[in-house]
């Protein structure tokens, strides 16, 4: 019997691991970049690292579905005349009509209506099925200003003026030619089928100081009854929402790295900005050395998926989050149910985030007459309400379960963290330490 | 007592607002609270020193005349009225206007006529840097010259300047027009000389005619505009970017 040398076991690179590898074969054969949605894909810390302690002995709960625990959060009180109180501190993000179909934006105005809350427009302007079937609405106010108008301005319930994103801090956007139906086409006065650009840069104001006089104006032209809030990317969550503060914002959304419905390189997405998780303490100490924490209001977007994650960062100090993507699976996107034909582009169900492709076979975003029909927009704007109910009332149990009657009562005090790196970006305690990173010297 | 009641009448019974006296928010909300067919047509601004965001918001046909220069985004969003500013306007001026016209006697800062939809806004002096930058169907007539980066991404719509444009003029342009009578620094990315035909020839007599200026001819201006190469992307055009 002849002895054979045991083989080693082939070993793949951690460097060059698979799809990084079928990502360089992909660029060679195309001679382009990758563009695509759904927002930072890496493992990234984030709300799943903290937890909450709950009741002891020297911290007593309230009694789940029978003591009240409130939920409602007001929005744009310092100097708006017109503030909004939602019944939920969930929002919905802003989505382009041009991005998504006109009946998702219904269902996305349905949905929040039914949960008490806001939807917010996009990069497209504002659409009769929007404003018409959302009973608060945040009009944004960007780079490209494509479709703005004063009289919507004055028809929104606030505005957002939005300096970055979380998926894309720096970057500006394209909306591809086949996407371009003649009704996108006319709201942004461009012509049908051809590459949409969005600018990464307003194009009548630079810096902090004429941020501020774009304020007053937008201000003055609504007779100071908007809230206006400004919306930055996750990139220096401290300064940015110091300087949005010096500028006379009511309300700063502060959207990390997972935001995920923006469509630009993977390379960006995945290289450039900081994690939600990281953005939410600095936002939240700028707030709190300027004497402004609470009235100026913080929201934080960026990867919330469900009422943990909502419970988590109010106790970091954050007034309401926004959802983006989460809103979009609640609407049907990415459904297993089309699984046929996300195999025919190349993907899967759970996978699928070439929505800038407007081939989305859920009918979400795309402007395909055919495939928006898939998008009931009453059954789609149930379910998204149904959705936000169980994430209110997830919060609501976490709260009652620490004692407290309204969720934003919550407190860093009330959570630890399981890793070194989220106790330190959220300054809490490592679980089963007093060790906060970065806190006192060490 | 209402807002508005400070403000005084002069001989020719136009509404005066002196900005010495009221602040820049009762001018704003009077104006806003014109309604259809009032008789208040007329209406001057004195005093305005520099203020920002003077007659911003304005959706009734009245004329409104601002005795001084102004800050940032004077007449913004302005929709059918006209306001002639007896003096120079700071950065923005008639951004996103939307019908009616403008006129600055003097010099306009940076960004004039910014993401404009409509109407006519005219600087009688020298623009600066980024005019009709993003322009969206605005038409604008400078006679003094124009600086860098104009018509940056201009949309649609017509900007005819008498003088000189900076560098890169029409980087990145869609469909808008631009004529220009005297040098361009250097054209921007995808923007082009173009032919300039009897149609075009025609409009722009029309624009100088609205604009109120005589003794030029549309025979002494040079047209630009999109190569529209790079509209739709093509990595091979990634140097032009």
């Amino acid at each position: 019997m002849t002895y054979k040398n045991p083989p080693t076991t082939p070993r793949k690179s951690a460097t060059f691991d698979d799809y990084t590898l079928s990502e360089i074969r992909r660029a060679a054969a195309t001679g382009i970049y990758d563009i695509r949605g759904g927002g930072a894909k890496r493992k990234l810390p984030h709300f799943d690292d903290l937890l909450f302690l709950g009741a002891s002995i020297s911290r007593y709960p309230l009694e789940g579905y029978r003591e009240r625990c409130d939920t409602s959060v007001v929005l744009g009180s310092r100097h708006a005349k017109k503030p909004i109180e939602l019944k939920i501190p969930i929002t919905i993000a802003g989505m382009s009509f041009g991005s998504l179909s006109g009946p998702a934006k219904e269902a996305l105005g349905r949905g929040a209506t039914l949960a008490g809350t806001s939807t917010t427009t996009g990069d497209g302007g504002m659409t009769e099925e929007e404003r018409g079937h959302s009973k608060t609405l945040v009009y944004q106010y960007l780079p490209s200003r494509y479709g703005m108008n004063p009289r919507d301005l004055r028809r929104a319930d606030a505005i957002e003026v939005v300096v970055g994103q979380g998926a894309k801090p720096g970057g500006g956007g394209m909306l591809l030619g086949q996407k371009i139906s003649d009704r996108v086409a006319e709201m942004r006065t461009l012509p049908k089928g051809i590459d949409q650009r969005s600018a990464s840069r307003h194009p009548d104001w630079t810096g902090p100081d004429d941020l501020e006089i774009k304020i007053l104006e937008l201000r003055e032209i609504t007779d100071w009854e908007k809230p206006i809030y400004v919306k930055v990317g996750g990139a220096r969550p401290y300064y940015d929402t110091a300087l949005a503060v010096k500028a006379g914002a009511d309300v700063v959304v502060v959207d990390g790295m997972q935001g995920g419905t923006a469509a630009t390189q993977e390379v960006f997405i995945e290289n450039v900005g900081q994690p939600t998780l990281a953005c939410i303490r600095p936002a939240v100490q700028a707030l709190q050395d300027l004497g402004m924490h609470r009235k100026v209001q913080l929201i934080v977007s960026g990867g919330i998926r469900n009422g943990a994650d909502v419970a988590k960062a109010l106790a970091l100090g954050v007034d309401a989050v926004s959802i983006g993507t989460a809103a979009l699976v609640a609407l049907g996107d990415n459904d297993p149910r089309w699984e046929a034909e996300y195999n025919e582009l190349g993907t899967t169900a759970g996978a699928y985030d070439d929505w800038h492709e407007g081939r989305d076979p859920a009918g979400i975003t795309t402007q395909d007459p055919e495939l928006m029909k898939r998008v009931d927009p009453v059954a789609a704007g149930r379910r998204l309400a149904n959705y936000l109910k169980v994430m209110t009332l997830e919060a609501q149990t976490i709260a009652r379960a620490c004692g407290k009657n309204s969720l934003h009562n919550l407190e860093p005090e009330d959570l630890v963290a399981l890793t070194i790196e989220a106790a330190a970006m959220a300054g809490v305690p490592l679980a089963g330490t007093n060790w906060i990173p970065g806190k006192n010297g060490f | 007592m209402p807002a508005t009641s400070k403000a005084t009448r002069d001989q020719s019974h136009a509404r005066v607002f002196d900005l010495d006296v009221m602040s820049l928010r009762e001018l704003n909300q009077a104006l806003h609270n014109l309604t259809p067919g009032s008789n208040e047509t007329a209406w001057e601004v004195l005093n305005p020193k520099g203020n920002h965001s003077v007659a911003v918001g304005v959706d009734q046909p009245v004329t409104i005349d601002v005795r001084g220069s102004v800050g940032y985004y004077c007449g913004g969003m302005n929709s059918g009225s006209t306001i002639t500013v007896h003096g120079s306007a700071g950065p923005g001026v008639g951004e996103n206007m939307m019908s009616g016209s403008i006129i600055i006697k003097g010099d306009a800062s940076q960004y004039a006529g910014a993401t404009g939809r409509g109407g006519l806004l005219v600087i009688e002096g020298n623009a600066s840097s980024r005019c009709g930058i993003s322009m969206k169907g605005i038409d604008i007539v400078v006679r003094g010259n124009i600086g860098h980066m104009s018509a940056f991404m201009a949309q649609s719509g017509n900007l005819v300047v008498l003088g000189d444009a900076g560098d890169a003029l029409g980087d990145s342009i869609y469909e808008a027009r631009l004529f220009v009578r005297g040098k361009v620094g250097s054209l921007g990315a995808d923007c082009i000389a173009k032919e300039m035909r009897p149609e075009h020839l025609e409009l722009l007599q029309g624009l100088l005619d609205r604009a109120g200026i005589t003794g030029v001819k549309p025979t002494e201006f040079k047209r630009y505009g999109s190569a529209r190469t790079l509209y739709n992307f093509n990595i091979d055009n990634a140097d032009a970017y």
